[in-house]
């Protein structure tokens, strides 16, 4: 999408109105979303995360045009009112700033539950941010729920081929598959003090319509006779490359990481 | 006693209601003090949903106000949606505090702003959620006081069945005297139960208990006296005005919603009040005289605003933005300060002036040039004699040549349909300006593409207004007129496109008419309506005519009066309004001579008094206050911005 002209890696177009400063350095991002702030949508994320980029005077680059807009852009984000360790996003800048100063001023200008967890600066030719975003493990507690009957469940729904769940969205009620993209999914007791509970861990790849937490919790019901009378606590704990040997995640900055 | 969180228990249900973040707080420069650490404590709501609400200018400066108290506490509250309504009721949840989620009922104040009528009964859900009862007299000391304030305190009749007490005009320095009493009353004992502490209040003149005035009526539904029943409360309730706005630099750290809210920028009042004595309007009325913030605080507020905020956009608010004396230099001296920025200044309420186009040109240096507003308000030339809106056709085409000609694309008119003498022909004439300025827009710009919208609003007559004894039109007639005005406008195919219209229909006015100038027989109503279902009476969509039209036919079939009495009616010299006894410093014999006035085709303009002489509409000598305004020959500092 064109919005006239300095993108992410582009040049500025000197024609457009509101010419603006290009981008020189690029950053990657790492955040948590907790508590009671997991309940903010995406979209009231994005606009929170530009207010704060500007108390936090970070020297963001703009697009130019009639409505000029920060270079900010987002990938993958978790559904509202799932927790994560692993959200993701990259900015441009107009001047060159120390990653970890950047990551301590974010952090601050963010509400607490909001966290800043890692900045990197991304490395040249080292591929898209997006694309490395290839697979998510999810923790999932299910509070009303023993461990030995959600492990029922887990081996239906492992040893299904197919499992269809239905799904609210913005086109109407979806039908899909939740159980192809679903890597690998266990069953875990919790350990902290009162009736023990299943909490199940799951790898999901991201594919197109996405499976989120709650449609491998729809795949449970129906194959194990699943019910659960609260809606259970989801946290993404990790997000990156799938590793095909072992099925696990994978860091998405380590590449940039060590950029020199 | 320490008070419990209810966010434990409603957690676990925010994944099944809409938006969620509405109701978690946690905003950015929020204060959640220690219950035990006070001695006073406010639950402030504004009665609309957290996106309309929270923003407000009203909520935000008194809940700051509050809270740099040490023996204070605020926290908000709002209207919440119908599905967590039902899943408050269902688990039992009561109505609660964003900040720190304690039960409102908790509060020893419940303190209502309300901007429009239409949020009454967005209150009454409150109360019921909260286990406050709806009618005060059959509240306990265990209830908070619930106190309304904002603009339609000034007529708060038809809520005074559920209201404690209310407010009229600036709450800064009452909301703080109000504190200082019940915190007396506190420390004391609460002596004679909360009826000690309504008597304490009422007799200092400036909190309006109704519980301590009596309504009388004639045998054809006119009032016949409002008169006190108790000893030393007094005959009439004055409003409050704060006269030094430098020394209230309110908000100095705005509340920073995640949640998308109705206005996402920093606004600063840059003046109050507004003696340009339009007609119609309740604000410019109330809220006099006028008093101007300097240059100066202005300046820090801003540059304050900004940081604690990180917002990208200025609003500069006022009644009528373009009047401060010192506007020009504002204007500059931002452009300059925030050059290259991106940081974008809006200035809302501007005048038909080709002065403004100037300031527009020097507001969108640095961001957009989208669209400008301007509100001639009346359609044709006569009408606007009447309400006292001197803004000839000339001046209006002569600005929007000069907006067309500088690049601005999109002109927005405001007018009003249902002014008083208004005929079809004087509606008509909204749409032959429209085509003038589309006109006159194409010639200045070269190009067709240019556009005006035409943005219609009917009118409600308002309490404390030289329009207060209006006939209100009906809505059939309403909408008839605006049919009309739209055929006779799309007919025309050199416009049809260039031309946009945004109205609504007349009858969400006519409730609107009821709740403004009713008294307290509207009361039942208004909880007749709210128990068969009524919310949210400002959303179209959730607003129903046909329910407060057959409550109001239920309520009234026993009573002189009816829905058509209180509104299409127009009102005599002699009778007592609802709200003599409240006082916003107005003279009640110049109201009405400015009214006749309006009648009449030879009378004068009512000039602005900050430029001419005063015309004795009363408020400064009533109310003890006079004009403040600059120049001030003050500068913004000068800040250096990164």
């Amino acid at each position: 999408m064109s919005d006239g002209s300095t993108t992410l890696r582009g040049t500025p177009n000197p024609e457009a109105p509101n010419p603006q400063l290009p981008i020189v350095q690029r950053l990657r991002i790492r955040f948590a979303k907790r508590g009671r702030l997991r309940f903010t949508s995406h979209r009231d994320f994005g606009r929170a995360f530009e207010r704060a980029v500007r108390r936090a005077r970070v020297p963001i680059a703009f697009s130019s045009g009639y409505t000029p807009h920060p270079k900010i852009s987002f990938a993958g984000a978790a559904p509202t009112g799932a927790a994560s360790e692993a959200e993701f996003l990259e900015i441009g800048l107009t001047e060159t700033r120390d990653p970890e100063a950047v990551r301590a001023a974010l952090d601050d200008a963010l509400p607490p539950g909001i966290d800043i967890l890692e900045v990197v600066a991304a490395r040249e030719g080292a591929g898209s941010l997006a694309d490395r975003l290839e697979a998510s493990e999810w923790v999932i507690e299910l509070r009303d729920t023993p461990v030995e009957q959600a492990q029922v469940a887990v081996d239906a729904f492992l040893a299904a081929e197919q499992v269809d769940v239905e799904r609210m969205t913005k086109r109407g009620m979806r039908t899909f598959d939740a159980r192809a993209a679903v890597q690998s999914l266990s069953v875990g007791s919790s350990d902290g003090p009162g009736v023990a509970y299943a909490i199940l861990t799951v790898v999901v790849r991201h594919q197109n319509p996405s499976v989120r937490p709650d449609d491998v919790l729809s795949g449970l019901r129906i194959c194990g006779d699943l019910t659960l009378e609260q809606t259970p606590l989801a946290t993404r704990s990790a997000q990156g490359p799938l590793d095909a040997g072992t099925g696990t995640v994978g860091d998405p900055l380590a590449l940039d990481r060590d950029a020199p | 006693m320490s008070v419990e969180s209810v966010f434990p228990r409603l957690e676990p249900l925010l994944p099944t209601v809409g938006k969620p973040i509405q109701y978690v707080g946690g905003e950015l420069n929020a204060t959640v003090k220690e219950w035990d650490d006070v001695t006073v404590r406010w639950a402030l709501m504004y009665p609309d949903a957290y996106e309309v609400g929270l923003p407000n200018q009203g909520v935000q400066i008194l809940y700051e106000v509050l809270n740099e108290r040490d023996w204070l506490l605020a926290e908000r509250t709002y209207a919440v949606q119908a599905d967590m309504e039902a899943v408050m009721r269902e688990h039992g949840i009561p109505q609660f505090t964003v900040d720190a989620h304690r039960p409102v009922r908790a509060f020893d104040v419940l303190g209502i702003s309300f901007a429009t009528e239409l949020g009454y009964t967005n209150m009454l859900t409150a109360l019921d959620l909260a286990g406050i009862p709806l009618h005060a007299a059959d509240r306990t000391d265990d209830d908070p006081i619930v106190l309304a304030g904002g603009h339609s305190a000034f007529n708060p009749e038809p809520v005074a069945d559920f209201l404690d007490a209310a407010v009229l005009g600036d709450g800064e320095e009452v909301a703080l005297a109000i504190s200082e009493v019940v915190r007396e009353w506190k420390d004391e004992g609460r002596p004679g139960g909360r009826d000690e502490l309504l008597l304490r209040l009422a007799a200092s003149g400036g909190v309006y208990v109704p519980r301590f005035y009596d309504v009388d009526y004639h045998d054809d539904g006119r009032i016949a006296s409002v008169r006190p029943n108790r000893d030393g409360v007094p005959w009439r309730v004055r409003k409050h005005t704060v006269m030094d706005l430098d020394q209230w630099p309110y908000p100095c750290k705005p509340l920073v919603p995640l949640a998308e809210t109705v206005h996402e920028r920093y606004s600063v009042e840059i003046f109050r009040g507004c003696t340009r004595g339009c007609r119609f309007c309740q604000a410019g009325m109330i809220t006099r005289p006028v008093r101007e913030r300097s240059l100066q605080t202005i300046g820090e507020m801003i540059d304050t605003g900004l940081k604690e905020s990180g917002y990208q956009e200025v609003g500069l608010l006022s009644l009528s933005s373009a009047d401060h004396t010192e506007i020009g230099d504002l204007a500059k001296q931002l452009g300059d300060r925030y050059e290259g920025t991106n940081t974008s200044l809006s200035l809302p309420s501007t005048r038909v002036d080709a002065f403004n186009i100037t300031l527009a040109n020097e507001f969108s240096r640095n961001g957009r040039r989208s669209g400008l507003t301007f509100a001639p308000e009346g359609g044709s030339e006569r009408l606007r004699k009447v309400i006292n809106k001197a803004v000839t056709e000339d001046d209006l085409i002569r600005t929007v040549t000069a907006a067309y000609s500088h690049g601005w694309r999109q002109v927005k008119l405001y007018f009003m349909c249902g002014l008083p003498t208004e005929t079809d022909e004087d509606v008509l004439q909204i749409g032959v300006l429209a085509k003038k300025v589309i006109e006159a827009g194409r010639e200045a710009s070269g190009r067709r593409d240019i556009r005006c919208t035409v943005s219609i609003g009917g009118f409600v007559p308002k309490p404390q207004t030289p329009f207060q004894w209006a006939a209100q039109l009906d809505h059939e007639t309403t909408d008839e007129r605006l049919r009309k005005l739209r055929e006779s406008v799309q007919s025309d195919k050199r416009f049809g496109r260039a031309i946009g219209f945004r109205y609504h229909d007349g009858r969400p006015g006519i409730v609107e008419g009821l709740l403004s100038r009713g008294d307290r027989r509207v009361g039942r109503v208004i909880e007749a309506v709210w128990r068969d279902g009524g919310r949210f009476d400002g959303w179209s969509e959730h607003f129903s005519f046909e329910r407060w039209e057959s409550k109001a036919a239920e309520v009234f079939a026993d009573q002189p009066v009816d829905l058509d009495w209180y509104t299409t009616r127009e009102r005599g010299h002699d009778e007592v309004l609802p709200w003599d006894h409240l006082d916003a410093g107005l003279d009640k014999e110049w109201l009405w001579e400015d009214w006749e006035d309006a009648l009449d085709p030879d009378a004068l303009e009512i000039e602005d008094c900050r430029w001419t002489p005063c015309y004795d509409c009363g408020v400064c000598p009533q109310m003890g206050t006079d004009i403040q305004i600059g120049p001030t020959g003050q500068k913004l500092l000068p800040l250096t911005v990164v």
